[in-house]
């Protein structure tokens, strides 16, 4: 190459690249306002002191961020760890997970199923799974309450069987939330799983049987491994708004079975301290940042990169 | 004499129907194979005539509707693929791709619960086998198609089958790697003793590397045999056509004597031919010669065909020669280049034609 081609070629690559710049612009604008501009608003918010009335003094204040894990006594003025708040975040962490596992549990057979099938059946099958949606979370979340109180239709039915005598308390409990949250986001959940299972060459499969393999090392072995980003996607959909409920733990959960989400609500609202609201929600963020990293991180591990 | 007479797989009566009603395809009917322990044996046919449903059944991916299938004497409907003393070379290789070249190699044998040091052990005699050492640490989205295609091989013997389907294995190679992989495969089966069950619809293929060959068409068998009786004796009309370049000549059956045909061309010239022994000849038939069962001579009055040559083409070793007969057919001539420089015949020159002692062969339609 002559050093004149050269410096075209350079040329050429450098304008290429303003290019990109600018074809790429709309959408770094979008993601600024939408996604970090807020975020460092909340940032922003939780170094400053409470108003006595909601809202925040514009003065620099390490309140917000002291009372996410310690708090003052009113009395004596000692210093403890807020129990209440590590309880709750732990038990968010926890409902979070389980959610995970079980969409995971219940999702996986489902996005098999419409994997399976027919491509002009499938279609179908996921517009089903779809359809919840059209749905406002409240009023599912009311549908499930009204399924599962005291009178509702599941004790009604139980009983009627003979199968117990006096009604199991099943509203404003965990299980509750759990039942609510793996029915709301049981789709997010399919279909991911689904994307991946379609893409799977049923070829391997037979190969697996080929090669001796029963019909649960050929799931352990063969196709779980290759639907791996199917898992990791679904999981993190689930995850993270999981961890972040608001609306089912409110409904069903009742009053005291809090998750992270509405005691960051609270803090906007009855309880005026908006740095701590800020604080908490900056934690759980911090906290699903580290989560997924840890994930990712070991389920790539163990093989997959096959999308 | 190699023990070749016990049987490794018997098909009887097998037939396979997809769907119902308007919409129902037989993808095979009232197929009869007996493959024999070690046979290199070839299922050879055009596309969609059934050799893909055939080893799916075998392999026990899909179950016939009709008949039943033998393994060394026992009916296998029973038993799920992964029961199956029988290995697959699937056309894609179907590799795992999450896994390197030694582990889809061991897999086979860690499904059956093999000790790790024997397995360790078999997957480098099959590495040795296919000449894969080096890459046995590579995954297999990083190695090429040939490449690719040895590890088929070599996961599929790696559990020691009895029996071996190859479904198409070499079609997706370009034509050098395939004729290297033609003669490889037919060394790996000489030295592990295999039976193979071999899937193509490329004739060369079929010819060069089996025992015996089935001929299919539309879901049936058509003729089984060896490579040369194959080619040289075809049985029906379809066999000729699909195997080799064939002429084809209309004849009237004079008389027949013992094994021999004497025949009636439509210029009248008499030849004799043989014919196959499940037909009794009369009347009109098709006779077929093959392209290098005739010569070019000088035209003379005691030839048994003559004609005009309509064009030449030289192909280096041979030379193809058409030739347009008085009934305006085409006959086509391969003659081999055995002398330097031109055959000394051009286009437009009147030729006659002499055929080989026994080319002539009588066709079933
Ligand atoms: N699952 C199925 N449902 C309906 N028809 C099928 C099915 N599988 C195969 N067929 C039909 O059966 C016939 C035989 O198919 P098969 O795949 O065995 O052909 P083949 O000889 O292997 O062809 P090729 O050389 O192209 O691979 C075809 O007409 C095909 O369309
Ligand atoms: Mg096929």
């Amino acid at each position: 190459m002559t050093e004149r081609t050269r410096q075209a070629a350079s040329a050429a690559q450098k304008k290429e690249i303003t290019n990109r710049w600018l074809l790429s612009a709309p959408a770094l604008v979008l993601i600024a306002v939408a996604s970090v501009g807020p975020l460092l608003i909340v940032l922003l918010y939780s170094v400053l002191a409470p108003g006595s009335y909601g809202d925040v003094k514009w003065e620099l204040s390490g309140q917000g961020w002291f009372n996410v894990f310690l708090s003052r006594d009113i009395f004596d003025d000692t210093i403890s760890l807020a129990d209440a708040h590590v309880t709750i975040l732990w038990r968010s962490a926890k409902l979070a997970v389980i959610t995970t596992v079980l969409c995971l549990i219940v999702g996986f057979p489902t996005a098999y199923f419409i994997a399976s099938r027919a491509p002009h059946n499938r279609s179908i099958w996921l517009f089903l799974i779809t359809i919840p949606f059209w749905t406002n979370m409240l009023i599912r979340g009311f549908a499930i309450q009204e399924m599962i109180r005291n009178e509702g239709l599941a004790n009604t039915i139980l009983m009627k069987l003979g199968i117990i005598s006096a009604p199991i308390q099943m509203l404003y409990t965990d299980f509750a939330i759990l039942l609510g949250m793996v029915y709301v986001h049981l789709p997010l959940m399919v279909l991911p799983l689904y994307a991946s299972l379609e893409k799977l060459d049923f070829r391997l499969v037979e190969a697996g049987y080929d090669l001796y393999a029963t019909r649960l090392k050929v799931l352990w072995r063969i196709i779980i491994p290759l639907v791996k980003p199917g898992i990791i996607a679904g999981s993190i959909l689930v995850f993270i708004p999981a961890l972040s409920s608001y609306v089912i733990p409110r409904i069903l959960g009742g009053g005291k079975n809090l998750m992270v989400g509405n005691l960051i609500e609270l803090q906007f609202g009855q309880g005026r301290n908006w740095p701590l609201g800020a604080a908490l929600s900056i934690t759980l963020v911090i906290i699903v940042l580290f989560a997924m990293l840890y994930y990712v991180k070991n389920a790539g591990k163990t093989g997959g990169g096959h999308a | 004499m190699r023990k070749q007479q016990e049987l490794a797989i018997e098909v009887r009566g097998v037939g396979r129907v997809y769907g119902d009603g308007a919409g129902q395809v037989t993808a095979l009917s009232n197929i009869f194979l007996n493959i024999r322990q070690n046979e290199f044996f070839t299922l050879l046919g055009p596309s969609g005539c059934g050799k893909t449903t055939l080893l799916r059944l075998i392999a026990g991916f899909d179950f016939p509707t009709d008949g039943e299938i033998l393994l060394y004497g026992e009916d296998i409907a029973p038993l799920p693929p992964f029961k199956r003393p029988v290995n697959t070379v699937f056309q894609n290789y179907a590799l795992f791709p999450h896994m390197t070249v030694a582990q889809n190699i061991g897999f086979g044998l860690e499904m059956l619960g093999r000790p790790k040091t024997e397995i360790a052990t078999r997957v480098e005699e099959m590495l040795a086998l296919v000449h894969m050492e080096a890459m046995r640490n590579r995954k297999v989205m990083q190695i090429s198609g040939g490449q690719q295609q040895r590890v088929a091989l070599a996961r599929a013997l790696a559990p020691k089958p009895k029996v071996l389907l190859l479904d198409e294995p070499l079609s997706a190679l370009d034509y050098k790697l395939r004729k290297e992989m033609q003669v490889e495969l037919k060394r790996v089966q000489a030295e592990t003793g295999i039976t193979f069950i071999f899937v193509t619809h490329d004739q060369e293929e079929a010819l060069a590397m089996s025992d015996r060959i089935a001929v299919m068409s539309h879901g049936e068998v058509r003729q089984v045999g060896a490579p040369w009786e194959i080619y040289d004796r075809p049985a029906e009309r379809f066999v000729a056509d699909f195997i080799g370049e064939t002429n084809f000549l209309a004849a009237d059956v004079i008389s027949v004597d013992g094994p021999r045909i004497r025949v009636r061309l439509s210029n009248g010239s008499l030849l004799d031919a043989t014919y196959p022994v499940d037909l009794m000849p009369e009347g009109k038939v098709t006779i077929v010669i093959r392209p290098e069962h005739a010569q070019l001579a000088t035209p003379s009055s005691t030839a048994m065909l003559t004609g005009q040559i309509e064009d030449l083409t030289y192909l280096g070793t041979d030379t193809h020669i058409r030739v347009r007969l008085p009934d305006t057919s085409l006959f086509t001539i391969r003659q081999q280049n055995n002398r330097v420089g031109p055959i000394g015949f051009s286009a437009g020159d009147a030729v006659s034609l002499n055929i080989s002692e026994g080319a002539a062969q009588i066709l079933k339609d």
